[in-house]
């Protein structure tokens, strides 16, 4: 396989000149699900029907009006869409260059760009018939975006959370338990979001008759990483609308934050035959990149299989998982979904890492200067759009997705200040 | 005639039936795997399927996953594991030997080399849990170009058409997952797996084995009139793990006795 990643490294180098919207974008994945080497279909046999099933129902769905027409109203009803993109003028004025546009997913319900991909499986969930739905979860917000629709829809939740992550997420956990969801604390492996997926999918081949598995992010087996990513796409969709609107022009640039990556796919996904939008991926750089003690497979990890699907990993020279470094719970996985595999090879996506120590340096100036509080996990992507905003002219811009609000991240800044809530 | 082939077809000469017993490489530590490898064959074990630890066994139960840990806590690679099966083929030249693991391991040393290096240490077959038919094709290619049996699951929701799949790009064995779950559940259903079974015993002229959740001589001797032969697992891992303290002797006898027990029930 490494064979194929570098033949298609090597022919889109040859290309000076980008040619993406040549590129039709919404043939892949392929029928098996794969992103050329990427994605697939790595579970064990006792799953595939499952994963045939869900197939099978979200292809009629997925072009079905009546569907689309409820999902679009959940959306503008429910969620709240459209969200908003604002212009933060202060902090562009601050930095001096690009124009800064934040993407304002952490106004959606829940706080958070989650509510957008289990609104979407939760009506395929109905369509299923089936009465239980699980979840993993890291920080907590599609845990807690999963037991919201859960509850909405009288269905029973139970949400895999490692038990790390429960210790330093104790407001969302508690917010679950609160919207009836029963959060089941994992201990196996490195107790955080690959442990609580693993326990997920042992759930699901369990209970497989009765359940239902919301794929919090665009990893997984096909067809999670296609259908979360279409659920996700909104996010794109309403930014390239709202930035014509408002500028009369696309973008020069995009810029979200990688763990799994449904913010980012959201955001990227209609932009990617716009030859003219540059985007950033930013990964979890943890304690630096070059420490080893980071979240970022994009950066410095190489191909492999986990969860269901071939895609970037942090692995050691034996193909173990290793464990990841990162401030938020959210980016804290080895993993990334397989699209921006592709898209990393392609070329058309840069990806790039943020420390610690910048994210929480983001978290305060975005607090301070806008009067917004992100998510330790948009925290990164600020912290790469002000460099980025800095080497650029005041009459470009940049759409920053801002993927959550940091009210879930408070009690872990307070201990970073020594300070007790 | 490969091993796994060879084994079978005395089995069936003598009417028996074939005992799959499973360990994971280098638990409770790495000494102990050899001498128990060959006590398991000395109290009838007919296939050895050796677990490769891997960081994120997702199939498995919460008893194989704590053993998979403990190797893990040694640095027990898919390299190591391939070295201790040459050394197991010093002494024991008929015991098929199968490697059961995941994918990664394997995608890190790639296809060729695997099947190059399982062949050359002896292993007769690859169980890869995650990698069904849809993604097993290049490695079975580079497996068959070795001779080596690339084994197969099916499991309690694949349908008769998939089946027909599943048989049509295995070899060796098929094992059947015996029950909706992870190795070493509880809840096994010996009538559901018959019905399952006749209908696959139709598509395939390979043995079938029969796996996950027969935890003693009674289940398995139950299960083993459907097919071709069981798998027992969890309760040679639990006792190994419990065990931990132990020298490799003491541990070697007491999963020997457990498989010993279970030897007798199938040939009764």
């Amino acid at each position: 396989m490494p064979l194929t990643v570098n033949m298609v490294t090597s022919k889109t180098q040859a290309f000076s000149k980008k040619r993406y919207s040549e590129t039709d974008y919404s043939q892949f994945p392929n029928a098996e699900g794969h992103f050329g080497p990427y994605g697939g279909r790595f579970v064990s046999e006792t799953l595939i029907y499952a994963l045939d099933e869900l197939q099978r129902i979200y292809s009629d769905l997925k072009n079905d009006p009546d569907f689309q027409a409820e999902f679009d109203k959940d959306l503008a009803h429910y969620v709240g869409r459209p969200s908003p993109l604002y212009h933060a003028e202060r902090w562009s004025r601050e930095v001096g260059g690009a124009q800064i546009y934040l993407k304002r997913e952490d106004l959606n319900h829940t706080g958070a760009h989650k509510v957008n991909n289990t609104i979407g499986q939760a009506l395929l969930a109905k369509f299923t018939g089936k009465q239980r739905v699980i979840a993993e979860t890291g920080a907590g917000q599609h845990g807690v975006a999963s037991a919201t629709v859960a509850a909405r829809l009288g269905l029973k939740c139970c949400v895999y959370m490692g038990a790390e992550d429960v210790q330093r997420q104790s407001l969302n956990v508690y917010r679950m338990k609160l919207l009836g969801a029963e959060v089941i604390p994992v201990t196996s492996g490195s107790r955080t979001l690959k442990d609580a997926m693993n326990e997920a999918m042992r759930d699901w081949a369990t209970n497989v008759d009765d359940t239902f598995y919301i794929i919090g992010t665009v990893a997984g087996p096909h067809p999670y990483p296609q259908l979360v990513r279409d659920f996700q796409s909104v996010i794109g969709r309403e930014a390239r609308a709202q930035c014509l609107e408002q500028t009369g022009r696309l973008p020069d640039a995009l810029v979200a934050c990688v763990g799994g990556g449904s913010n980012a796919i959201g955001l990227f996904h209609p932009f990617l035959a716009d030859d003219e939008v540059e985007m950033y991926g930013v990964e979890a750089g943890g304690d630096g990149v070059e420490t080893g003690r980071h979240a970022a497979p994009l950066s410095a990890g190489i191909p492999g299989v986990l969860h269901g699907n071939r895609t970037y990993l942090m692995e050691d020279e034996n193909g173990q998982i290793i464990e990841t470094h990162s401030v938020s719970a959210g980016l804290d996985y080895p993993g990334v979904g397989p699209e921006h595999s592709w898209l990393k090879d392609q070329g058309r996506v840069n990806y790039v890492a943020i420390n610690d120590q910048e994210a929480l340096a983001a978290f305060r100036k975005t607090t301070l200067v806008e009067g917004i509080m992100p998510a330790l996990e948009s925290s990164h992507a600020l912290a790469y759009a002000e460099k980025l905003a800095a080497t650029m002219r005041p009459d470009q811009s940049i759409v920053v997705n801002l993927s959550g609000r940091g009210d879930k991240d408070i009690l872990t800044v307070a201990k970073l200040d020594g300070i007790e809530v | 005639m490969s091993r796994i082939a060879k084994r079978f077809k005395l089995l069936r000469e003598q009417g028996r039936k074939a005992l799959v017993t499973y360990i994971v490489n280098g638990d409770p530590y790495p000494e102990a795997t050899l001498p128990t490898m060959h006590e398991l064959v000395r109290q009838g074990a007919d296939i050895i399927e050796l677990g490769v630890p891997f960081s994120d066994p997702m199939a498995e139960g919460p008893v194989i996953q704590r053993g998979h840990e403990r190797a893990l806590e040694h640095k027990i690679s898919l390299r190591g594991t391939l070295e201790l099966v040459k050394a197991f083929r010093e002494t024991d030249k008929d015991t098929p030997v199968v490697l059961m693991g995941y994918a990664n391991p394997i995608e890190r040393m790639g296809y060729e080399t695997i099947a190059r290096m399982t062949s050359e240490a002896g292993v007769d077959g690859l169980l890869t849990v995650d990698l069904p038919p849809e993604e097993a094709v290049p490695l079975k290619r580079e497996l068959q170009a070795v001779d080596v049996d690339n084994i197969l699951l099916l499991a309690p929701t694949t349908s008769v058409e998939r089946a027909r799949r599943v048989a049509g790009l295995a070899s060796g064995f098929i094992y059947y997952v015996s029950l909706k779950g992870v190795t070493g559940a509880g809840h096994l259903d010996v009538d559901a797996v018959k019905t399952k079974l006749e209908e696959f015993g139709q598509l395939t002229d390979l043995p079938l084995c029969i796996g996950f959740g027969i935890k003693g001589p009674d289940t398995a001797k139950k299960l083993s009139v459907l097919a071709d032969g069981v798998v027992v697992g969890s309760v040679l891992v639990d006792k190994m793990g419990s065990l931990h303290d132990q020298s490799a002797e003491q541990i070697a006898g007491a999963v020997g006795a457990i498989v010993g027990d279970i030897r007798r029930g199938l040939d009764e």
